[in-house]
């Protein structure tokens, strides 16, 4: 396989050396672990946290005669995921079998894809920065494949003296393996893309990306060479399990190759293991010592093929992907920015979705991303433990729109939503904060304050600006309730204010 | 006892029906002639007889319900490489030390939904690698047949040498076999017993221990075609748990016997006429076409180009999936485990002391051709090789072919601890020349009796039909059946 060069080499993104710049290529391999029920090729349970080999079937077990029959779930997620890609969706495919021996691998070998993936080639457009200016980059990133896999049971070093254990629960559960090609040049990169790639799964609600109970886990292979140079000898850094270690790893790695080779060294190809504690990756195994997996088609499988329509299908009810999303809050007034915000998460696109339909766009994203995440953020909660429902936030949207209260009630009955609860309207009903907008008893209230401060309303003709000064009385005055517009109004118009 | 083991399937079964019989009496008559030859013979590794009269006597009450299934009440061996709920399930391998599955196996399952009676578990090759059983770690099986005037032991064939053995000295009624390159039809032909490997995918793999997953096939042997038939028909089925099994009706076999052949094309490929092939097998051959043609059948001369081929490419394919499908035989979940200082260390004791030589020795084979660097030479090209012999097959029936005569095997029994196929397994591995290209097509291929040697041993023709169309080999198989006439064994021991 020729590796094309996609990307120029960007000064922003080279790393300096005792020889100059270097220019760092990283592709990655992320292993997602598939939502689905059951297992890829038997009917025991995926359930997380069950108690040690409390999941497992006789195929799982790797019992003798036991057939592995292909999960159609699984199957569609791959599809709903390589659709998510943009990716090519290859109608037939093949299951191989990776030959190779350990105690958390009954069968002694893993049902792969090899030769033929379920999905080929495709792209991902990742965000990168800010950077000074606050500018983000858009890069798109390509994808060389997707396969379905098998994952391993989990061998437990801890449990005694001398043996080890073997909890075979996740022995069997798919993985969606998704390789990058060697298209991102930077730490912030490939964090980006990890971070763009877990949105995806969950728009897509294909991989529930977990990375720290290991349901999304990445590889990640890191060469460097002078900018726009030939591709370097490249080094794999297995099982990296946050995004934040991804960085890590890379920048520590790619900062030891090059010192290798400034020093006259050269590369030799490993697999190589991050190590958090030290900050720094170590050798793993040499190429030399690689497995020769003997891959070869798995004769228990016949090879997997589906028509056009059931790709059709999956796609016509795919969700709505982050991208998209994005494209269309912009579209109805948000900023980029905000749009970006709200997107982040599916749980945070939803509720605004919920908040934001039937009313003003620009409105609701406000308070999601002002008062509500604000709120959360401050409270250390998630988008899912919201005091405040979409539904209550959208009350008190309407309040404000009926002109019952201020934007500045609103955010008291906020405060006591959050707090206490309840229907918004029946809150400011109860506790008396509806606003006042009667003109008869806010004007009484501005006479007042005229009458009691004749020196101001001498300046105050002089510098209109003041009339501010005669709102805030008459508000504090009527404790908040009296609609600003309408006292400001009959202020300006009292003074004898032009507009 | 012995005129109730003598009744063939289709005879038992008229007799239990109509009550002349009970099957606890068939099972223990089957029972005692186990104990009186079980020592001598070696054919059972495992004999369940308290179960077989328990399944007797549960048949037996059926029976007088006017109940009962298909094969109700009839006691049938199984290979042991066939799961069987709480029985031991070893492959005749010493790796499988005191395995007894959870589970039963869906061919055996289904015979036994169809109420029939399990005798005990038979010797067969270690994971079904051989042609003679000898590779079995339960020992040798004996052949029931000898040379006229000879004391010498000869082996039964294999892998599935005990099945065939225990239905030709009548230890059972009928016996599961599996055939992977010719496991059933060779042996079925060393003991002039009947063997037919059905379509891959008419039998359910599941729960039988694997060989070599896209040759793998279970199969009945028996004494008689109608017997095959009946049974065939109990085994099959399609199993959702075998994606490779296939979806469609069994037919009513039986009923095909006695069909006429008038008509047919039967045609006789140039290839299989070996150098060096005994003369007696030519002769037997060309009887089978006389018999075929009396009865109104069509000879014609078909050739099939790729068939040299078939043999090399069978023992590449066969140990590339065999050395995967055995690694899970580790010591760390269920069978033998020798301990060593490490998990490799117990890997490799254990697998060193539970795999036999020959069983070694194709497992190496298939790690070698799947190798990096070797993959592309053999595996890919064996592979290639397998799709050209499924086109030889395919053009000679789009020509009007409805099944192919050929000899069942390049010759008679052998002797046990043969010299010649000692120093060269090569040799051992031409047992299946004939019958290998079945498997690598896919196809059916049923084993007859037909005649005997100068030294009075059986001799066996194969019929290769279409896939899935077992029916017209069991019709053409009972013609040639009915001319060849039958060859009793003489009991010696």
């Amino acid at each position: 396989m020729s590796i094309i060069d996609t990307r120029t080499p960007d000064p922003k993104r080279l790393i300096p050396g005792a020889t100059g710049d270097w220019e760092i290529v990283i592709g990655m391999e992320v292993h997602a672990q598939v939502i689905s029920e059951s297992k890829l090729f038997s009917g025991a349970s995926t359930e997380f946290g069950a108690e040690p080999n409390a999941n497992v079937s006789l195929v799982d077990a790797a019992m003798p005669g036991m057939l592995p029959v292909i999960n159609e779930e699984c199957v569609k997620q791959a599809v709903r995921t390589g659709l998510g890609l943009k990716a090519r969706i290859n109608k037939k495919s093949v299951f191989d079998r990776k030959n190779y021996f350990y105690p958390d691998l009954p069968q002694g070998y893993q049902i792969s894809q090899f030769k033929q993936p379920i999905v080929g080639e495709g792209e991902v457009v990742i965000s990168v920065g800010p950077d000074r200016n606050g500018e983000f980059e858009d890069v798109e990133i390509g994808i060389e494949r997707l396969h379905l896999e098998q994952d391993a049971g989990k061998s437990m070093h801890d449990q005694h003296p001398t043996m080890s254990y073997v909890d075979l629960n996740r022995s069997g559960v798919a993985l969606m393996e998704i390789v990058s090609k060697p298209d991102l040049r930077s730490s912030d990169e490939a964090k980006a893309y990890l971070t763009k790639m877990r949105q995806i799964l969950r728009y897509l609600g294909t991989c529930d990306g977990n990375m720290d109970e290991g349901s999304m886990r990445a590889d990640v292979n890191v060469s460097v060479r002078k900018p726009g140079g030939d591709f370097g000898t490249r080094c794999e850094i297995k099982n990296v399990n946050s995004i934040r270690f991804v960085g890590q790893a890379i920048e520590s790695e790619a900062r030891r190759q090059i010192a290798i080779i400034e020093d006259g060294g050269s590369i030799n190809q490993e697999t190589r293991l991050f190590d958090p504690g030290r900050g720094e990756t170590r050798s793993m195994r040499s190429k030399e010592e690689a497995h020769d997996y003997r891959y070869f088609p798995d004769p228990d499988l016949l090879p997997l093929e589906f028509d056009d329509a059931f790709v059709e299908d999956l796609a016509q009810h795919l969700p709505e992907l982050p991208d998209e999303k994005k494209a269309r809050l912009v579209s109805l007034g948000l900023s980029a920015y905000d749009a970006s915000i709200l997107v982040s998460e599916k749980p945070i696109a939803d509720y605004f979705e919920q908040v934001a339909a039937g009313r003003d766009a620009k409105t609701a994203a406000n308070w999601v991303i002002n008062d509500l995440l604000g709120a959360l953020n401050k409270a250390g909660l998630g988008i899912e433990e919201t005091p405040v429902s979409p539904a209550q936030l959208g009350g008190i949207i309407d309040l404000i729109k009926s002109g019952d209260i201020s934007g500045k009630i609103a955010k008291d009955v906020f405060e006591i939503v959050w707090h206490d609860g309840g229907d918004p309207a029946d809150i400011v009903d109860e506790r008396g904060m509806k606003q006042v907008t009667d003109a008869g008893a806010i004007e009484g209230e501005v006479d007042k304050v005229i009458a009691a401060n004749p020196d101001k309303v001498e300046q105050a003709k002089a510098k209109p600006s003041l009339a501010g000064w005669f709102v805030g009385q008459v508000m504090k005055a009527t404790q908040g309730k009296a609609n600003p517009q309408a006292v400001q109004a009959l202020v300006r118009a009292k003074l004898g204010i032009e507009d | 006892m012995t005129d109730l083991t003598s009744l063939t399937i289709a005879e038992a079964r008229e007799k239990l029906r109509g009550r002349e019989i009970t099957s606890t009496e068939l099972t223990d008559a089957y029972l005692s002639a186990i104990d009186a030859a079980n020592d001598t013979l070696n054919a059972y590794v495992k004999v369940t007889a308290d179960k077989a009269r328990e399944m007797a006597k549960a048949s037996d009450e059926r029976l007088a319900n006017g109940a009962g299934g298909a094969l109700e009440g009839i006691p049938l061996g199984i290979k042991d490489l066939f799961g069987t709920e709480g029985v031991h399930t070893q492959a005749c391998s010493h790796v499988l030390d005191g395995f007894e599955p959870r589970y039963e196996s869906t061919v055996t399952a289904n015979l036994w939904a169809d109420g029939a009676v399990m005798l005990g578990k038979l010797n067969m090759d270690e994971f079904a690698m051989g042609s003679s059983n000898e590779t079995s770690y339960y020992g040798p099986v004996k052949n029931p047949w000898r040379a006229r005037e000879s004391n010498k032991d000869l082996v039964p064939g294999g892998s599935s040498g005990g099945s065939a053995a225990a239905v030709s000295a009548f230890l059972c009624a009928g016996a599961t076999a599996t055939d992977t390159g010719g496991s059933i039809r060779q042996p079925a032909a060393f003991t002039g017993t009947v063997g037919i490997k059905p379509t891959y995918g008419r039998c359910s793999r599941w729960g039988v221990v694997a060989f070599a997953s896209s040759l793998d096939q279970a199969g009945p042997i028996t004494r008689d075609v109608r017997d095959a038939a009946i049974m065939l028909k109990s085994m099959a089925s399609v199993d959702p748990k075998d994606t490779t099994s296939v979806d469609r009706p069994v037919p009513d076999y039986e009923s095909a016997l006695g069909q006429s052949v008038r008509g047919m094309k039967i045609g006789i490929p140039a290839e299989y006429r070996m150098d060096g092939m005994p003369e007696e097998i030519e002769t037997l051959w060309q009887k089978g076409m006389a018999w075929l043609r009396d009865a109104g059948a069509e000879i014609v001369d078909i050739t099939l180009p790729h068939t040299k081929y078939a043999l090399p490419a069978y023992y590449i394919v066969a140990p590339a999936e065999a050395s995967s499908n055995l690694a899970r035989y580790d010591g760390v979940r269920y069978g033998l485990r020798v301990p060593g200082k490490d998990i490799t260390e117990m890997y490799e004791k254990t697998r060193a002391a539970g795999f036999g030589h020959e069983v070694k020795r194709r497992i190496l084979i298939g790690t070698y051709v799947l190798s990096a660097g070797y993959y592309d030479a053999y595996y890919l090209r064996a592979q290639k090789v397998r799709t050209l012999i499924k086109r030889d097959f395919e053009t000679v029936f789009a020509d009007g072919v409805d099944a192919i005569l050929t000899p069942a095997t390049p010759s008679a029994a052998f002797g046990i601890a043969d010299q010649d196929m000692a120093a060269d397994p090569v040799k051992m591995y031409l047992n299946d020349i004939f019958t290998v290209t079945v498997n690598m097509a896919g196809l059916p291929g049923i084993a007859v009796p037909a005649g005997l040697d100068a030294q009075g041993l059986p001799l066996g023709l194969q019929l290769i039909g279409k896939p899935f169309d077992e029916e017209t080999l069991f019709r053409t198989a009972h013609v040639l059946e009915q001319a060849a006439g039958h060859f009793p064994v003489e009991k010696w021991w």
